[in-house]
């Protein structure tokens, strides 16, 4: 193994170890999806909801199923901005920035909540409590700014009314 | 019940549209797409059904975008010989005494958004008025005359809002499916694409390219030959998509049913943006419904013509709403676009013959078959035909999906259907096309919105996305805006677009943080017409329109930004600063209260005074302030 691979490897271990339910995992590939390749996406999509992430012994697991390279799936899984190869936390914050909310100052929603959170875009609070995210227009527009909480949208969010809906969120 | 022909679609007619326009009860009508949910709409759906929830008289149902987003959730009701009022506003602690006022005959003027003249949509024109005989109430304006309604004209939103979503008898009780059978039993598939290339179609998509030719051109290669529908609307600040979807999710279904039949194919695609989860709920519930008619499915309506629906959901690529990328990631890899000496109406998805069209040119094409596509093409331009939606959002009074004719000013968009830039503000420019198109400015309010047109003035249609700017948006920040957007976009592929972009992005950065130079500008301008030349695909060629055109028409302020360090929008935080108007501020102690920082200080009635080492120019002070007090500097 090259150091570069061990390294990978040692990160790796320091994400809390997950146990994989490899029946719940043949349900998805084998019955819901067919074994079939195309329907990657999708796979990959329904371990994420299983796990709230991508665990990496499910993606080496998936590969053997469906005999497709592990590099191709790790491509894939690294190519759409919804994985996460990443434990995420309990409550996902999705910050609108489409072009509608982004006039309407989503842009200083984002400073505040990141400023709140002391979080960038895409990184987990280490209470696990907040991940956050950026998304690009959820298709709310009348109600700019916008920011999704889990499935909760908050509309016309303004400056000053950040912590009092974070504080929602346990 | 399997449908076999017209007369059972007519069957089904007559029982539901006396639902839809001759209710025995009262029917109350909520908009329940996403936008209405997060606007409060589900709440006010559970709140009615749990106080009817057998009835007792009152029918309470869901439907699709009703279109005015600014004022939801909208609520329609309508009742037994009474006329049909539509409701703004109507949050779950309004719903109850809405619906008991409509039943004392009690209208409060301030709920309503108005009252509707005549329900029948653009398709329907051969039946009589539900509501001829039914007298309209005083003092309360018809909905098609209130100027965000007036000029539009209802195509592929013929159904959103007026139907339930989930049910395919309501669809079919307006006239859905019977394009359908008419072009599977009384039309050769050459006929079909003849119709559609006659009506003069555009894809609505963005490219604008003749749908007809598309099926032609697909129709004439061998093999397994596929339908897909690009559902993976990922321009920043458009949802037309989602909305038919969510609303009218059959008129999709049939667009692709006719396609099919026209081109010969027996398999489709949905390739559905992962984001929007209730779109997926409902095409897959109508998927089902329509298998369960038999107008999917084997031997469709006793014929020899098969056809099977497939959603997919992408995972948040905006690159795959390239063709050749969709087709890569509906094949389940990396959805990287590859050069199209081939195309892929020749070689798509699996090698074989694919058409892809988008949501709303499928939603058009019944239209075409039942109206004619002379009627059809008498409404747009010469080389425009038919109608667009467009999501008008941004700086803008009236928030909301718009489908207007093509060929309608600019101002007629903004100023009399938008109702103009709120708060006295000054319009400065509007958006189209999302991160491939141009910022508008003001001297072209005049231009008569088609896809040509709007190509003239360094923009471009897009899938309708219409954002409106005023004073406070600063121009060379959207540049930057949308080059973020894109740079994290970019497939990586090629050099022009993956390098070109990052570096014209940090320009532009540079210049918004009061770092810009002399020759910044010319230098923004070489790179994009380099890169517009040499990337590989649309993303990367269309990617420095927004660059280049607010260079083009607002290149003072890029130059305020470079030389003399001011952003006067006051959004480059570097290059402003608030002051207080001593004349203008009385001292309503309204900014000091809401100031995060405590950097406002003042007595009641007596000009304030602003700290500048404590404010961190959040704004909040200068949207509070209600007399034009704070000043930026």
């Amino acid at each position: 193994m090259s150091q570069a691979a061990q390294n990978k490897s040692v990160q790796f271990e320091s994400v809390p170890s997950i146990d994989i339910d490899y029946m719940e995992l043949d349900d998805i590939i084998a019955d819901e999806f067919n074994n079939d390749k195309e329907n990657l996406i999708m796979i990959l999509q329904a371990i994420q909801r299983c796990y709230n992430f991508l665990p990496r012994p499910a993606l080496a697991y998936l590969s053997t199923k469906l005999d497709v390279p592990y590099s191709q799936i790790y491509g894939v899984a690294t190519f759409y901005s919804t994985f996460s190869l990443e434990p995420r936390g309990r409550n996902i914050i999705s910050i609108c920035l489409g072009t509608a909310c982004h006039v309407r100052g989503g842009e200083r929603v984002r400073e505040r909540i990141e400023g709140a959170l002391n979080l960038h875009d895409g990184e987990t609070t280490e209470d696990q409590r907040f991940t956050l995210e950026t998304v690009r227009c959820i298709g709310c527009c009348s109600l700019g700014p916008v920011v999704k909480i889990n499935e909760d949208m908050h509309g016309h969010i303004s400056y000053d009314q950040v912590n009092k809906i974070l504080d929602q969120y346990e | 019940m399997k449908i076999q022909s017209v007369k059972d679609l007519e069957q089904i007619r007559e029982e539901y549209s006396k639902r839809l326009y001759y209710p025995d009860a009262v029917k109350v009508n909520i908009g329940m797409a996403s936008c209405g949910i997060a606007a409060g709409a589900k709440a006010s759906f559970d709140r009615a059904i749990q106080e009817f929830p057998n009835g007792n008289g009152i029918d309470i149902s869901q439907t699709g975008c009703i279109g005015f987003c600014e004022v939801e959730p909208l609520v329609e009701i309508l009742g037994p010989g009474k006329p049909r009022v539509m409701y703004k506003n109507i949050t779950e602690d309004k719903i109850l005494e809405t619906i008991q006022d409509y039943n004392e005959n009690n209208f409060k003027k301030k709920w309503i958004l108005g009252q509707m003249r005549d329900p029948r949509s653009f398709l329907e024109d051969d039946i009589e008025n539900p509501l001829a005989g039914v007298t309209p109430l005083e003092e309360i304006p018809f909905l098609e005359e209130i100027p965000f309604y007036h000029k539009q004209v209802k195509i592929a939103l013929r159904n959103c809002g007026y139907i339930d979503p989930d049910s395919i008898e309501e669809f079919i009780a307006k006239d859905g499916y019977f394009a359908f059978l008419k072009a599977l039993h009384d039309m050769e598939p050459k006929e079909i694409i003849m119709q559609v290339k006659a009506s003069g179609l555009r894809g609505r998509g963005g490219g604008g390219f003749p749908a007809g030719i598309k099926w032609e051109t697909c129709a004439r290669h061998d093999g397994d030959r596929y339908i897909i529908c690009n559902a993976d609307e990922g321009d920043p600040g458009a949802y037309m998509d989602r909305s038919i979807l969510e609303g009218d999710p059959h008129s999709v279904l049939e667009g692709m049913l006719i396609a099919a039949r026209g081109i010969g194919s027996n398999q489709g695609f949905l390739y559905v943006r992962n984001e929007y989860p209730l779109a997926v709920k409902r095409l897959v519930s109508a998927i089902k419904a329509a298998e369960r008619y038999g107008l999917l499915g084997d031997n469709i309506a006793g014929s020899d013509f098969s056809f099977n629906v497939r959603i997919s959901t992408g995972a948040g690529a905006f690159v795959c709403g390239e063709s050749t990328a969709l087709m890569t990631s509906l094949e389940g890899k990396v959805g990287r676009p590859r050069a199209k000496y081939v195309h892929t109406v020749e070689k798509g998805f699996r090698q074989n013959p694919s058409n892809l069209n988008n949501v709303e040119t499928y939603a058009n094409v019944p239209v075409i078959l039942l109206k004619g596509a002379d009627n059809y093409a008498k409404m747009g331009t010469t080389h425009s035909k038919g109608t667009k939606v467009f999501s008008l959002v941004g700086k803008i009074k009236n928030t909301g999906l718009v489908e207007v004719p093509m060929g309608i000013s600019l101002k007629d968009i903004v100023f009399d259907i938008g109702g103009g830039v709120p708060r006295k503000k000054k319009f400065k420019a509007v958006q189209t096309g999302g991160p491939s198109g141009g910022c508008i400015p003001e001297q072209f309010l005049n231009l008569n919105v088609d896809f040509d047109e709007l190509t003239k003035v360094g923009s471009m249609m897009g899938s309708g996305g219409m954002i409106v700017m005023d004073q406070d948006t600063c121009m060379v920040d959207v540049a930057r805006y949308f080059l973020d957007f894109l740079k994290e976009e970019s497939c990586g592929q090629c050099n022009p677009c993956r390098e070109g972009i990052l570096a014209m992005h940090d320009i532009l950065t540079d210049i918004c943080a009061g770092n810009g130079k002399e020759g910044d500008i010319e230098l923004l301008e070489e790179l994009g017409m380099m890169i517009q030349k040499f990337s590989l695909c649309g993303l990367g060629t269309s990617a420095p329109n927004p660059v280049l055109t607010t260079i083009l028409y607002f290149r003072e302020e890029y130059e305020a930004h470079i030389r003399y360090k001011k952003c006067s929008a006051g959004v480059c935080k570097p290059l402003f600063h608030y002051e207080i108007d001593e004349e203008a501020c009385n001292g309503c102690t309204l900014c000091a209260k809401r100031c995060p920082e405590e950097a406002i200080t003042g007595e009641k009635k007596a000009p304030h005074e602003m700290e500048q080492k404590k404010c961190i120019k959040c704004g909040i002070c200068y949207d509070a302030c209600k007399f034009d007090a704070i000043l930026i500097k």
